[in-house]
């Protein structure tokens, strides 16, 4: 299971790098999500996988799921959904005013 | 458990709340935040008083103990990096009455900067790596609706890269905390240290950090800095100063805390490669601030000299240096802010950036060229001002640990900044006037008086180091011995 994990982390990895190595902003914001993904999935691996019950008590099992990395993910999960949206919004308010999506043109210009 | 600890993070978030349910009485957005900056002053200096009586002051949250909830720790250090921010955010906020304009006013600036502050003070306070991440978080989400607030082209422009930076320095900062996690089972950093030290330091735990050294140097300019010149000369000055004093220095901070409370089993390899990074770092800052002829990069080529000249004394990893290290890290702080405002206030009365293009303002402003003439030497370490006792330790430091390349390197970049900052002087201050006092657009007290104070400040720093000299020994002494922090934290708990 383990191993299977990694290698889907490891794919959301090279497909968030490859978009985020492309041009067009709007798939740059895409590539930094799935790669978000890749990370809340690594959390989750970390944690180890199939352990036992849920920890609650008087559940009669001898082995526990650690709670830990869930609380973690799920607070990567907000931060990563509040900087996504403020992303987007700052793209398309940047797309408006400079006129372009490309970033090879929003390089800095000498003389400004 | 001293509650204490836990208002300088709440005081501005409640603060910033209320100005956001207020929005349009800027009067009452201004007095506000002034009263949250200084209640937090005031609070961070009790706790100096209560760490230097009573020890390290710990808070659990919730009354989990230690490892299991989150803790707040209030050592030395961290707390008086509490205090200085507390005192440079109150003169940004001081220039930006009169300098920042009444849309961003009225678009929830003040609130936002009391947000970034409560991230910065967590930041410092957390003894949770990711409670630690969180609060950058906090910090970050702040400094990015700050550095595009005014949507003018060029700061959409930079906003977009700044984001995109740190957001990526973010996912490696979860995958770090990730490893960790699996190598060690816990995330407190106490708790941390001494599973770290048991097991020992191996290649695999070396590697992860790495892992946090890549995270960390991008937060806070060290080598990966690249971000750095665009995105620190968008915002207008207020906000650059404090976003040059404060932002850059949670990094340095976070690499400080790490590598001396973790991971400090392999100086040969960890705290050689922070020293080479700092090396590299000041070298090509150095290049960059005498190349330039622009203010604004001059100033953000300097920022980096500076967290290069920080970092070079912690590599040295020896008591002198990690003196030198406290006391420049303030020093910094300081002087940075006064820097880029003293910069700001030069392209406000100009209106350009360009050093060709302007001269001889001394006649038409005596008291800010002096000024700038004593921040130019505060910065470059002249005695008797601030950043002269600073370097002396850090040199003594790298010298002492066999690093001589090191100090050498950073002794000829403090030659670099003074070059770079007289290169402004002579051309702003010096020459033939060609401001008339028509177009002069003239300074008032507004803009002078923070920068008064942070000049002050830097010659107070300098004359009277022997005064803070107390409290930087005890926050030297918490940082070299590892085992104060964590008694302090693990209290009466067996792990």
């Amino acid at each position: 299971m383990e191993t299977c994990m990694s290698i889907i982390i490891g794919i959301l990895f090279a497909v968030g790098t490859y978009l985020i190595l492309s041009k067009t902003l709007l798939r740059i914001i895409l590539g930094t999500s799935i790669i978000g993904h890749g990370v809340n999935l690594l959390l989750l691996t970390m944690g180890g996988l199939k352990k036992g019950g849920p920890p609650l008590l008087g559940l009669n099992t001898l082995t526990f799921t650690d709670p830990l990395p869930q609380a973690l993910i799920l607070t990567a999960i907000v931060i990563n959904f509040a900087t996504t949206a403020l992303f987007l919004v700052l793209s398309y308010r940047a797309y408006k005013v400079l006129g372009t999506d490309d970033v090879e043109q929003l390089r800095g210009y000498n003389d400004e | 458990m001293n509650n204490l600890i836990i208002l300088p993070i709440i005081i501005p978030i409640i603060a910033g709340m209320l100005m956001v349910i207020c929005k349009n009485m800027i009067k009452f957005h201004r007095f506000l935040s002034l009263l949250a900056i200084i209640s937090v002053g005031t609070v961070s200096v009790l706790l100096m008083e209560q760490i230097k009586f009573a020890g390290i002051q710990i808070l659990y949250l919730g009354g989990w103990q230690a490892p299991f909830g989150i803790t707040l720790v209030a050592d030395m250090f961290a707390v008086m990096l509490v205090l200085v921010t507390a005192i440079v955010t109150f003169c940004c906020l001081c220039y930006a009455f009169s300098s920042i304009g009444i849309e961003r006013e009225l678009h929830y600036f003040y609130p936002l900067v009391l947000f970034m502050i409560a991230g910065v003070n967590g930041a410092f306070l957390t003894g949770d790596i990711f409670n630690l991440f969180v609060c950058f978080e906090v910090m970050l989400v702040a400094s990015y609706v700050l550095i595009s607030l005014g949507g003018t082209r060029i700061q959409l422009r930079e906003s977009v890269k700044y984001i995109l930076i740190n957001m990526i320095s973010s996912f490696f900062f979860l995958v770090a905390i990730a490893f960790l996690y699996r190598m060690t089972g816990t995330l407190n950093l106490a708790h941390l240290s001494v599973l770290v030290a048991k097991a020992g330091q191996g290649g695999l735990m070396t590697a992860v950090a790495f892992l946090f050294l890549i995270v960390f140097s991008l937060k806070a300019g060290l080598l990966l800095f690249f971000w750095l010149p665009g995105s620190y000369s968008a915002p207008p000055p207020a906000i650059a100063a404090i976003f040059a004093a404060l932002l850059t220095k949670v990094g340095v901070y976070a690499i400080i805390r790490l590598f001396s409370l973790v991971f400090y089993h392999e100086p040969g390899v960890t705290h050689q490669l922070i020293g080479v990074l700092a090396a590299i770092t000041m070298v090509l800052g150095a290049m960059g601030a005498v190349a330039y002829g622009d203010i604004k990069r001059i100033m953000t080529y300097n920022v980096m000299i500076g967290i290069g000249f920080i970092l070079a004394g912690f590599a040295s990893f020896s008591t002198a240096g990690m003196s030198g290290t406290v006391y420049y890290l303030i020093h910094d702080m300081i002087v940075k802010a006064l820097l880029f405002l003293l910069g700001g206030t030069i392209i406000y009365l100009t209106g350009t950036g360009k050093l060709k293009e302007m001269s001889g303002l001394i006649r038409l402003h005596p008291q800010l060229g002096w000024m700038f003439f004593i921040a130019a030497l505060s910065l470059s370490g002249i005695p008797p001002l601030s950043g002269f006792i600073g370097k002396i330790f850090i040199t003594e430091g790298t010298f002492h640990s066999g690093y001589f390349w090191l100090g050498g390197i950073g002794l000829l970049s403090g030659l670099m900044v003074l070059y770079s900052m007289l290169k402004i002087f002579m051309n702003v201050f010096w020459g033939y006037t060609n401001l008339t006092d028509e177009t002069d657009k003239g300074t008032h007290r507004g803009l002078l008086l923070p920068i008064g104070i942070l000049t002050v400040l830097t010659i107070a720093l300098g004359l009277g180091a022997e005064g803070i000299h107390e409290y930087v020994d005890l926050a030297v002494m918490g940082l070299m011995e590892p085992g104060l922090y964590i008694d302090a934290v693990r209290g009466s708990s067996l792990w």
